[in-house]
């Protein structure tokens, strides 16, 4: 019983941590371009509520995922609109994005709040979902979550192994001698701001979707801000923010197990629901109680303006 | 000014492709509510803790201290009001000033956390401070569907509502409008001398523009951090305060309709100038009554406010960069010539 019990709890893990995994690699692909895009929350809503009226309307859970998609590159536009030619101030520009998306949303999406669509069964991989317990809880999942882990590979590979990755990191470090060089400093950290607009569309998309199949307005529930705090906690490093994804995605899935499992622990509902934010807190004092870490790792000129003709 | 212009066209042109006559849609979202006496107190309502709680973001903002959490604050300080309007005596005239105090406290002890963490930790304070807003809001609902709940309530997520020595004063017969938008003005002018006049302004804007500069003139960056925070949280928590005291007169769970996010619009398009914070709130308080005036006569979410205001901000900042660069025509360059 409790190795099932174990093997649930993996697999609501790997569920919930997916979304956050999708996020945090969007921003810190835009984080290593040196771009601050504190955004999230609000693109992962506009994600969310494109894809769930995009697969409401045709059926199809594929045009769903690319209208997400679609949606978080559109709205990231604008930051980079707003961030690269026209230099204004990152942070603001990223709170504003996270306002304006977080209302856009909610905007758009009030007419089909009580709509439902169907929820996508689960892919179980031929022979590994045989497996017992594990295969359960890794090989029977919806695609997207399979999806969600290609694209992890993809991003981690790339960054570590190519040619644009190196490209992308320099950018970040040193767009004077980015430029120097010959490459478009500028160009290059707006498609990376795009990237990480998709990546939360795509992350929005998930919850909309295939999580919870329908759309509220308050669905994101600060899981855009919780990534970009995975960032931090991951140092800048893709790998640990796919462990930080599931260490969170541990934390919410436990709160939730705890209320459901009628335990009577003298604990308001509302105090475990808190829980995956005070955990945010706690991780960010444990990782910044050592300043030198963030201060190797963070990109060098994060949240700077480049202008190449200054140089 | 070209941001607002830019907001209302743009508002134009969303009524108009929502099938709507935009003509009519200006006039509703714009000018009806300011049509009678009692709107404009409403709008003043409105504006009142968005001016303060933008004036107290801005002290921080200018300080290079990122305080996104004032949401939560604001509720902390509704949150202590109401702590003391339900379980202290009510005198006349004394229980006003517990009250002021006591919102303000909350605010301050609820901003203390990200200030703490961030002076002893160095933890990013755009981080706690928002996760702080969630923790809140679950803690309000602790409150108003737990021990706060009002037995005779018929199970709504409501306090009872406080006595009448707990209440703000009206300035306005007839309207909404309470001592809180006299407070406002007060509190504006303060940061005006805060601001403009004093050292503590001048040692501010030093350490938010240069922080290595301000580490060379000796200036605490540790004081700097308590400050910028615990200055914004102070506001919010009065506006907190103004809200349940005022307004609503009790606590429920829809204590805040977002004037936490909505304020930090405010500073920035006020330009984290006292004045400027002031006409910013009138504006944002407009598209919040226009938004419910959406809501009554157009058949449009109420949410549409906050596009507007979300507008509004881009705009702004996109604008700044013509305010701080002159366009130049270059002649067309000739390939090969440098």
């Amino acid at each position: 019983m409790t190795t099932e019990l174990l093997g649930a709890i993996l697999f609501a893990m790997i569920v919930a941590a997916t979304p956050l995994m999708l996020v945090a690699l969007g921003e810190l692909v835009t984080e290593k371009a040196g771009m601050l895009n504190l955004g999230a929350e609000g693109l992962m809503a506009v994600g969310a509520v494109s894809a769930f009226i995009a697969t409401h309307t045709t059926g199809s859970v594929t045009v769903g995922v690319l209208a997400g998609i679609t949606a978080g590159v559109l709205l990231s536009c604008i930051f980079a609109l707003v961030t690269i030619p026209l230099m204004a101030n990152q942070v603001a520009t990223g709170l504003a994005i996270a306002i304006f998306g977080v209302g856009l949303a909610a905007f758009i999406g009030k007419p089909f709040e009580s709509s439902v669509i169907a929820s996508t069964p689960a892919w179980n991989v031929p022979g590994l979902s045989e497996i017992p317990v594990l295969g359960k809880a890794l090989f029977s999942h919806q695609p997207i979550v399979y999806l969600a882990w290609l694209a992890t590979g993809i991003v981690i590979w790339v960054l570590a192994r190519t040619r644009t990755g190196l490209v992308l990191k320099a950018v970040g470090e040193s767009p004077a001698v980015g430029h120097a060089i010959g490459y478009p400093v500028n160009r290059i950290r707006a498609l990376a701001v795009l990237f990480g607009g998709g990546m939360a569309g795509l992350g929005g998309a998930y919850l909309s979707v295939f999580y919870t199949p329908m759309w509220t307005e308050d669905m994101v529930a600060g899981r855009g801000w919780i990534a970009l705090a995975l960032v931090v906690f991951a140092t800048w490093r893709p790998w640990r923010v796919v462990l930080g994804a599931h260490l969170f995605g541990g934390v919410l899935i436990l709160q939730l197990f705890v209320q459901s499992s009628g335990l009577d622990l003298q604990v308001p509902a509302q105090l475990l629901s808190a829980m995956p934010y005070l955990a945010t807190i706690v991780v960010l004092v444990l990782i910044a109680g050592n300043p030198k870490t963030i201060r190797i790792h963070s990109p060098a000129s994060l949240g700077k303006p480049f202008r190449p003709d200054a140089h | 000014m070209v941001a607002v212009g830019l907001t209302v066209l743009t508002g134009l042109i969303i009524f108009a492709l929502l099938g709507k006559d935009p003509i009519l849609g200006f006039q509703v979202f714009f000018v009806y509510p300011l049509r009678s006496l009692y709107g404009l107190s409403e709008l003043l309502l409105k504006a009142t803790p968005l001016a303060l709680i933008g004036m107290g973001l801005a002290v921080g903002f200018r300080a290079g201290i990122w305080n996104i959490g004032a949401e939560g604050q604001f509720l902390f300080g509704a949150v202590f009001a109401t702590g003391v309007a339900l379980y202290l005596p009510s005198i006349t005239g004394v229980s006003l000033l517990v009250m002021v105090f006591a919102g303000i406290l909350g605010g301050m002890a609820w901003a203390l956390i990200p200030a703490w963490l961030r002076a002893r930790f160095h933890t990013n304070e755009i981080l706690v401070s928002l996760m702080l807003v969630y923790v809140a809001q679950l803690f309000v609902s602790w409150l108003v569907f737990g021990p706060w709940r009002d037995p005779r309530g018929f199970n709504f997520p409501q306090t009872e509502m406080f006595d009448a020595a707990w209440l703000l004063p009206t300035l306005l017969s007839g309207s909404r409008l309470n001592l809180a938008f006299a407070l406002t003005l007060i509190v504006l002018v303060i940061g005006h001398i805060l601001l403009a006049k004093s050292y503590y302004g001048f040692s501010i804007r030093v350490a938010g523009e240069s922080p290595t500069a301000a580490r060379y003139a000796g200036l605490s960056e540790r004081r700097n951090i308590y400050a910028g925070l615990l200055i914004g949280g102070a506001c919010a928590g009065l506006a907190g305060m103004a809200e349940v005291a005022g307004p609503m007169g009790q606590l429920t769970d829809k204590a805040s309709v977002g004037y936490g996010f909505a304020a930090i619009i405010v500073a920035f398009v006020g330009r984290l100038q006292p004045l400027g914070i002031g006409l910013a709130a009138l504006v944002m308080a407009l598209f919040f009554l226009g938004g419910e005036q959406a809501q009554q006569y157009l058949n449009l979410p109420g949410s549409i406010s906050r596009v507007f205001q979300g507008l509004l901000l881009f705009y702004l900042l996109a604008a700044d960069v013509l305010v701080q660069f002159r366009l130049v025509r270059t002649p067309p360059q000739t390939k090969g010539a440098t």
